[in-house]
């Protein structure tokens, strides 16, 4: 069953049983396919799809480790550029953030989240909030295809000032408090000094984007 | 009602008559140059030619001046000195016809003049040119910016890389006949964060790439490259947002190579391309009227003090309140 069409990739939602052959506690899986894209030449097409299920494969595994919660992942297959891993049964925080308002309390867990990556050396690269799922009261990670491995605090940088972007187009009435209770439970993980680089960088990026200015 | 809109945020000085109904008349004249625009220069030009510009829109339109009722300029973001030159036009028309001024975003009218004219209901719009490279959206009584370019804008980066090559100001046609005829695609830096994108490491990359490589396949992996980002983000937004519209505009929109791209990922995610005519894409006069009519009939009024340009006006801090 096609779960989501998504910007880069098919998703598809099937029973454990009947991909691999045996039951799994009744587990569901996601085929997640990257799709060619006709628009783009061949070169520069397999050269993304590729490079995206590799980091996705990688990097998944390694957030799981640092401590953030992500999906399983049970296999890929890069010739076909996809990917089978656990599914998350829960709501994305987009529609959880617009029907509840503001939630101090995933909004802390959304910090900490993204400062385990970043002190793991993980830069997610698309942190909106149709990144995360809810479930079970746990803020999952998804979508590791734009991610890197990277400890440069300019990189980091651009990671938060992407979110907070996401949720100012997204989340406009409550971003403003949002960012700032994620930031708090960023700042948990990686202290108050590595915080305070981090907005001190997100300034700088801001500044040199066209016409960016905040107060 | 008439409107008559002044643009003048960068290298094009353009003056353009609309009513409700239409376009009468779209008339520009662009200041040229060897090396990029020197803000000092284009606002001389634009000093230079207002007059002729204004006397053949209006001549075209077959409208006599008093029969404007409103005037409307570009009040940013753009150049100081090219903004300073146009709300000083147009404050003095203003008061000479005694009619009400309204200075307007440039990038808003961008959009809106492509509503107006493709009939697009709620699109996503990819906004590209020399100096902005926007992925816009309307939401909740804004045009949100949903990506954009992290360092330069698209056409900026043509520019530059347009006068490696000894190409004049502006060069994107010449950019993309050169690119049509590169056969074999090298390797670049293909840079997208979330829905923004950069293309400064990718042109410094691009001009290493000239000393070994022909200028054809260097400008076309370039361009391949640039044009695939910014078509993937738009694509991006449009399943963010699950709009199914793609509003292409900006001087780079006449790109065909764009266009075509565009229209491929539309087709394959059955969306709808909407571009509109390249006189209404480029920076335009037309655009700077309509979105004044738009913002008068809903209410909007100025007076002569408010008409303060400003250079760095961001586009999501435009009130919508006519969507």
């Amino acid at each position: 069953m096609i779960l989501k069409k998504g910007a880069e990739a098919d998703l598809y939602l099937e029973d454990f049983k009947d991909v691999f052959g045996f039951d799994f506690y009744n587990e569901k899986i996601v085929i997640k396919k990257r799709v060619k894209k006709n628009y783009r030449i061949n070169e520069i097409d397999d050269m993304i799809r590729g490079f995206r299920t590799v980091k996705e494969a990688k990097i998944i595994n390694k957030a799981k480790i640092s401590g953030v919660y992500s999906p399983a992942l049970y296999l890929v297959d890069l010739k076909e550029k996809s990917i089978v891993m656990e599914y998350i049964n829960g709501i994305r925080l987009k529609e959880h953030f617009s029907s509840k308002g503001l939630d101090k309390k995933i909004g802390f867990q959304i910090g900490k989240s993204v400062g385990s990556m970043h002190k793991a050396g993980i830069i997610h690269g698309d942190l909106t909030t149709s990144n995360m799922i809810l479930s079970d009261g746990k803020v999952y990670f998804i979508d590791f295809g734009l991610s890197e491995e990277s400890e440069e605090i300019e990189k980091q940088g651009i990671d938060v000032h992407l979110l907070r972007q996401a949720l100012e187009s997204t989340h406009f009435d409550i971003s403003e408090e949002l960012f700032k209770i994620i930031i708090e439970g960023y700042s948990d993980v990686v202290g108050n000094k590595k915080k305070d680089e981090i907005l001190q960088r997100i300034e700088q990026i801001e500044k040199r984007g066209r016409y960016r200015k905040r107060d | 009602m008439i409107s008559l809109g002044i643009e003048g945020t960068a290298h094009t000085l353009g003056v353009g008559i609309v009513s409700e109904e239409c376009v009468l008349s779209n008339v520009t004249d662009s200041y040229c140059s060897d090396g990029g625009i020197h803000p000092r220069e284009a606002a001389d030009h634009h000093a230079n030619v207002i007059g002729s510009v204004m006397g053949k829109s209006l001549s075209e339109a077959g409208i006599k001046k008093d029969e404007v009722d409103l005037i409307s300029f570009s009040m940013g973001p753009g150049l100081g000195p090219c903004l300073r030159i146009v709300a000083s036009a147009a404050r003095s028309l203003s008061i000479n016809l005694n009619v009400p001024i309204i200075g307007v975003n440039h990038c808003v009218a961008h959009v809106e003049i492509g509503r107006f004219t493709t009939r697009a209901k709620d699109p996503v719009t990819l906004y590209v040119s020399g100096g902005n490279t926007q992925i816009l959206a309307y939401a909740e009584g804004k045009y949100r910016v949903f990506g954009e370019t992290l360092d330069v804008g698209i056409g900026n980066m043509q520019d530059t890389f347009g006068r490696e090559l000894g190409i004049g100001f502006p060069c994107g046609k010449q950019i993309d006949d050169l690119s049509s005829k590169g056969r074999n695609y090298l390797q670049l830096p293909y840079t997208i964060k979330g829905m923004d994108f950069s293309f400064s490491g990718l042109l410094t990359e691009s001009i290493k790439k000239l000393k070994t490589n022909s200028q054809e396949d260097v400008t076309f992996s370039l361009m391949e490259t640039a044009y695939s980002l910014v078509v993937e983000a738009s694509e991006r937004a449009m399943s963010h947002t699950e709009k199914n519209e793609l509003l292409l505009t900006g001087g780079v929109a006449s790109s065909k190579r764009l266009k075509e791209m565009c229209s491929t990922m539309c087709v394959e995610r059955d969306a709808t391309l909407f571009v509109p005519p390249p006189p209404l894409c480029r920076d335009n006069g037309a655009m700077i009227a309509y979105q004044g009519l738009l913002e008068y009939s809903n209410g909007k009024r100025m007076e002569i003090e408010d008409t303060i340009i400003k250079q760095k006006w961001r586009t999501d801090e435009v009130e919508v309140n006519w969507v």
